[in-house]
C-alpha cells in the first residue's frame, strides 16, 4: 500500500538504490541457453539451434544479434528501435506473437529452447524476415483524413480532450502487424484480397472518430474492406503490444456503423443531413 | 541481365522520417515525380522513437511566447555558434507546420479551450511543445507517412540503402544503392537531391539511435565534395536508460523533467541546483518549490534546474559519477514517483502524461516509475553538425544537394535544444523540398547517366564478398564503437583524441580487408560491412573538428580546454574532401548576424 506523506526524495533514491544493487549481484549469474531459430528462405527452411550466453534482463533481440555476430553473420532479421516504438521486429516467439524487443528471456521458460519463427500470414523471405508490403499496399485503399474547415478565426480548430481520447489510443499503433498475423482471417484462410485486417480497422476507425473528419468510409468497409469476415474472437486484441483494444473500441462500432447504414435508412438520412449541417457552419 | 535497375525522378528524396517525408511531400505539391528512399520499411525511421514534442512558439499556454523568444532561446542554447538565419526561420515558421500537420490529421494533447497543448522543456523559457503524451515523433512520422502514401508523385522504394551519390561535372545527378531484401542495385536518376538520413548514433557504443544510424547523408554528401559543418557537436542526451545491459542508451524522455521528475545522486541530494551556468541564472528557480511551481504552469515561477540544457546537465550528472556519488550502474536517479507528495492520484497521473515511459520502464526493467526513481546516465543522441546548407534553401555547396534535418548543420550551433529537432524537421524538410522542386524544375533534362561510375561503385560495394581471408565486419564496427566512446565522449582531451585517430586509420584498413560470408539476399553482414565505411568516415569528421576546438562550448566538452573562449567563438568548423582524398578543416567565419536579430537576442537578456 502506498504511504503518502512517509517517503522523502532521499528515502526513495536510497530505496532503488539497494534494489540495483541487488539487481547487480543477481546478474554475475551468466546462463547459456539454446535457442531454436527458423532459417532458411521462401518457404524452405528449418529450425536451428544455437546456444549463447544470456545475462539478466536481456530479450529475445539481444539473443538473436548475439547469435547473429558471434555464430550466423547472415542470420536475417528486421529490427529498428529496440524499444517497442518502431513495430519492426515482429516475430512468433515460442509460438506466441510477439516483439522480440520487448520479450525478456526471463519470462520465458528456462527448461526448454525458446523457438523464433517468422510470422505466418505474410510470404517469407529469409530468416525471420518477412514481406509485409501487403499491409503498405492496403493503407493506400482507405480513403485519407479529410478535414471540415477550419472553425477558428485563427485558421485552425477547437477540439476538447475527451473527444479526441478515443482516436488517440488508436493512433498508438506502431505498425508491428502482429494482429495481422494472428488474425485468422488472414493467417488461416488467407482473404487478403477481400479483407483488410484489424491494423487497417484501427486506422479506418482512427478516421470515421476523428472529431474532424468528414468523410465516409462506411460503404466501403463492407463492400470492399470485408468487415463481415471479423467474428470478433479477439485474437488481435490479446497480441497487441500497445494494448489497443482493437475488436471493442474499433473493431465493434466500425460493425454497428455498416448495419446503421445499410439495415437503418431512416438513421443513415439523419446521419447526412447532420453531417451536411456541420460542414456548412 | 542488367547490372542494375534504372528510376528516373524530378526530385530524389534519401530518408523518410520526419524531414524525409516533410519534403517528399512538399515536391509533390510543386508537381515534381519525387522518389523515396527508406533504409527501413516506411514509417519505421527514428523520428518514431522522438517522445517529448515539437517546439513551436504558438503561446497556446503562455501568451507570452513568440518567435523572437524562441529565437532567442535558441541561439543562447547553441551558444551562438548557429547559424542564425536558420533560427530564424525556424522560430518563425514553426508554429504554420505544426498546425498543417493538424490540418493533416495529427491529433495532438489538447488545452482546457481546445487547443494544442504546450509542455515545458529544457532550454525553453515558455511551455512551447506541442505533443501527444510521450509518442511525438509516432504521431508525426504516421500523419506524415499517411499523407504521403496517398500523394501518386512519391514512389516509395523501403529497405534500401544508398551506397553513393552520382555526379554531372559539379552537380549531382541521381543516387545509386541496393534493396536489402534481394540485393538487386539500383540507380535512382534525379534533377535534385534531397538527404534526409538523419545521424551517427552508431559511431558509439551507447546509444539512443537504432543500427540505421551511421552517418550515411554525412559521408555521401562529404564524398560528393560537399562540405560539413560544426561535427565536433555530438549531443549526449542526459537520460539514457542504464540498467539491465541490454536497454543501455534507450531514450528517456526530457518530458519527465518536464512534468516534475528531479535528479538525485545516491544520497538524495538534488545535485543539479549546485552548478547553475551563469547565462540561466537568472531564469532558473532557486529552490525546489519554485521549480515545482513552474512544471506545474505557475508563470511567476522559474524553471527548475533540470530543464537546464542538455550539455550541461549530462556533464552534472558525469560528476556526479565521476566524483563517487553516482547510482550502482554508473548513473544517477530520476524520480517522478516523488510527485505523490504534491498531487493526488499520482500514479494515474504519470501514466497518462508519460505512457511509453511507463511501458518502457515496467516491461524492459521490472520498475513502476510511479512508485520508483529510474536509474539513467547519458546516451549519444543526436549530432548537431552536418552538411553545411544554406540558410534558405537547404542546398549544400554542391548544386542539386540539399540536406534537412538531422543532417544538416546550422540550426542548433553548439547544443540543440530538446523539441527542436522536430520542429526542425518540418520546416527545414518543406524548405528543402521546395527548393529542391525549384531547382528541378529549372534544370532541364536528366543529366546523362555516369554507368562507368555507377559500375565501380558496384564492383567496391560487392569486394567483400570475393575475398577469401579477412574478418567480419562487426568486430571492426564494435571497436570502432569502443574507441569513440571511450575517447571522443562527453569529456574530451587532446591526447585521447589524438589516439582516436590513429585507431580510425588502422580501423580504416582493416575495414578495407572484411570479408562477407553468404549472399546478398537480406545479409546484414554485407550491410555491415558498407554502413562500416561512412561510419569511419563521420567518426574521423568528428575527431578532427573536436580535436581543433580548444576550448569548452556546448556538447563539446574539453578537460584539457575547460572554459568557454572567445577566439573559438566566431567561427564554425568545415570539413571537406582534398583533391587526393585525405580531410581538409579549416575555421570559418559566422557571417555577422542582422541587426534587427541582434536586438532581440539583446531585449531576450
Amino acid at each position: 500500500m502506498d504511504k503518502p506523506m512517509q517517503p522523502s526524495s532521499q528515502h526513495t533514491a536510497s530505496d532503488a538504490y539497494t534494489a540495483a544493487q541487488a539487481a547487480q549481484t543477481a546478474s554475475a549469474r551468466r546462463d547459456k541457453r539454446t535457442f531454436s531459430v527458423w532459417r532458411g528462405e521462401g518457404n524452405d527452411g528449418k529450425l536451428v539451434n544455437y546456444t549463447t550466453e544470456v545475462v539478466e534482463g536481456m530479450v529475445v533481440l539481444d539473443a538473436i544479434h548475439q547469435i547473429q555476430s558471434d555464430q550466423a553473420n547472415d542470420l536475417a532479421v528486421r529490427w529498428n528501435c529496440k524499444a517497442g516504438k518502431c513495430g519492426s521486429c515482429s516475430a512468433e516467439i515460442n509460438g506466441k506473437p510477439s516483439l522480440m524487443c520487448m520479450t525478456r528471456l526471463d519470462e520465458l521458460p528456462a527448461e526448454e529452447p525458446v523457438t523464433v519463427e517468422p510470422m505466418r500470414a505474410f510470404p517469407r523471405v529469409r530468416d525471420l524476415v518477412t514481406d509485409v508490403s501487403w499491409n503498405f499496399r492496403v493503407k493506400k485503399t482507405v480513403q485519407e483524413f479529410t478535414p471540415r474547415p477550419p472553425d477558428a478565426q485563427d485558421g485552425t480548430w477547437r477540439m476538447d480532450q475527451a473527444d479526441v481520447d478515443r482516436v488517440q489510443e488508436f493512433r498508438k499503433c506502431i505498425e508491428c502487424f502482429l494482429c495481422q498475423n494472428v488474425c485468422h482471417v488472414l493467417r488461416d484462410h488467407h482473404k487478403h484480397d477481400e479483407f483488410i485486417g484489424p491494423r487497417f480497422f484501427v486506422h479506418v476507425a482512427a478516421l470515421e472518430m476523428h472529431p474532424l473528419d468528414v468523410a465516409d468510409r462506411v460503404p466501403q468497409l463492407s463492400a470492399e474492406h470485408g468487415v463481415g469476415y471479423c467474428n470478433i474472437t479477439k485474437c488481435c486484441t490479446n497480441v497487441c503490444p500497445e494494448g489497443i483494444t482493437i475488436t471493442d473500441n474499433a473493431i465493434i462500432p466500425l460493425k454497428e456503423r455498416v448495419v446503421d447504414e445499410y439495415f437503418d435508412p431512416i438513421g443513415k438520412l439523419v446521419k447526412i443531413f447532420s453531417r451536411r449541417k456541420q460542414q456548412a457552419k | 541481365m542488367a547490372e542494375f535497375e534504372t528510376y528516373e525522378f524530378d526530385v530524389l528524396v534519401i530518408g523518410a522520417g520526419g524531414a524525409g517525408l516533410r519534403a517528399a511531400i512538399e515536391a509533390a505539391a510543386h508537381e515534381c515525380k519525387v522518389g523515396l528512399i527508406c533504409k527501413s520499411l516506411l514509417g519505421k525511421a527514428h523520428t518514431v522513437m522522438a517522445e517529448g514534442g515539437a517546439a513551436a512558439a504558438m503561446g497556446n499556454v503562455d501568451d507570452r511566447d513568440n518567435w523572437r523568444v524562441h529565437f532567442a532561446d535558441t541561439m543562447r542554447g547553441g551558444q551562438y555558434l548557429n547559424n542564425w538565419r536558420m533560427a530564424e526561420l525556424h522560430a518563425k515558421e514553426a508554429p504554420d507546420r505544426i498546425k498543417e500537420l493538424e490540418a493533416w490529421g495529427a491529433v495532438f494533447d489538447r488545452t482546457s479551450d481546445g487547443r494544442i497543448l504546450q509542455r515545458n522543456f529544457g532550454g525553453h523559457r515558455y511551455p512551447r511543445l506541442a505533443h501527444v503524451g510521450d509518442r511525438t515523433g509516432l504521431e508525426m512520422i504516421r500523419t506524415l507517412q499517411d499523407r504521403s502514401v496517398h500523394r501518386h508523385q512519391i514512389d516509395v522504394h523501403m529497405e534500401c540503402t544508398v551506397v553513393t551519390l552520382l555526379k554531372d561535372g559539379d552537380r549531382v545527378a541521381g543516387a545509386l544503392g541496393y534493396d536489402r531484401e534481394r540485393g538487386r542495385f539500383k540507380v535512382w536518376r534525379a534533377k535534385a537531391v534531397v538527404l534526409a538520413t538523419g545521424g551517427i548514433g552508431k559511431a558509439y557504443k551507447i546509444t539512443s539511435n537504432s543500427w540505421e544510424y551511421t552517418g550515411d547523408g554525412q559521408s555521401l554528401a562529404y564524398n560528393a565534395g560537399a562540405e560539413l559543418m560544426d561535427m565536433e557537436f555530438v549531443q549526449f542526451h542526459p537520460t539514457g536508460m542504464i540498467w539491465p545491459p541490454s536497454v543501455r542508451g534507450i531514450l528517456v524522455t526530457e518530458g519527465v523533467r518536464g512534468e516534475g521528475g528531479i535528479l538525485l545522486n545516491k544520497d538524495g541530494r538534488r545535485f543539479m541546483f549546485d552548478d547553475i551556468p551563469d547565462n540561466y541564472k537568472a531564469q532558473t528557480a532557486d529552490n525546489a518549490e519554485e521549480g515545482w511551481k513552474y512544471t506545474q504552469g505557475d508563470k511567476a515561477s522559474r524553471r527548475p534546474p533540470e530543464l537546464l540544457t542538455r550539455d550541461h546537465v549530462a556533464r552534472c550528472i558525469v560528476r556526479e559519477v565521476k566524483e563517487g556519488r553516482g547510482s550502482p550502474h554508473g548513473g544517477v536517479f530520476l524520480d517522478i514517483a516523488w510527485i505523490k507528495e504534491k498531487i493526488p492520484n499520482s500514479a494515474e497521473h504519470i501514466k497518462k502524461k508519460l505512457p511509453s515511459m511507463y511501458h518502457q520502464f515496467k516491461q524492459l526493467a521490472g520498475i513502476d516509475i510511479t512508485t520508483t526513481p529510474m536509474e539513467i546516465g547519458p546516451t549519444t543522441h543526436y549530432i548537431m553538425g552536418g552538411v553545411r546548407v544554406d540558410g534558405d534553401t537547404q542546398m549544400s555547396t554542391v548544386a542539386g544537394l540539399f540536406a534537412a534535418g538531422e543532417v544538416a548543420a546550422g540550426l542548433h550551433g553548439a547544443n540543440r535544444l530538446g523539441g527542436n529537432s522536430l520542429s526542425d524537421l518540418l520546416v527545414f524538410g518543406k524548405r528543402a523540398g521546395e527548393h529542391a522542386a525549384e531547382f528541378a524544375k529549372s534544370s532541364g533534362a536528366l543529366s546523362p547517366l555516369n554507368a562507368g561510375a555507377a559500375s565501380a561503385a558496384i564492383r567496391e560495394a560487392l569486394a567483400p564478398f570475393e575475398r577469401t581471408t579477412g574478418e567480419a565486419p562487426y568486430a571492426v564496427q564494435h571497436e570502432l564503437q569502443s574507441l569513440m566512446q571511450d575517447n571522443v565522449g562527453i569529456v574530451r582531451r587532446e591526447e585521447e583524441m589524438a589516439h582516436a585517430l590513429s585507431g580510425i586509420a588502422a580501423l580504416k584498413e582493416r575495414a578495407r580487408h572484411v570479408r562477407v560470408e553468404g549472399h546478398r539476399e537480406y545479409n546484414p553482414g554485407w550491410h555491415t560491412a558498407i554502413d562500416l565505411a561512412n561510419l569511419l568516415t563521420v567518426s574521423e569528421a568528428i575527431t578532427r573538428a573536436a580535436r581543433d576546438r580548444k576550448e569548452s562550448r556546448g556538447g563539446h566538452f574539453r578537460d584539457d580546454y575547460p572554459a568557454k573562449e572567445q577566439a573559438y567563438a566566431t567561427h564554425n568548423t568545415i570539413i571537406k574532401r582534398g583533391a587526393s582524398g585525405e580531410m581538409q578543416l579549416e575555421r570559418r567565419a559566422i557571417p555577422p548576424m542582422r541587426d534587427e536579430l541582434k536586438a532581440v537576442i539583446a531585449e531576450m537578456g
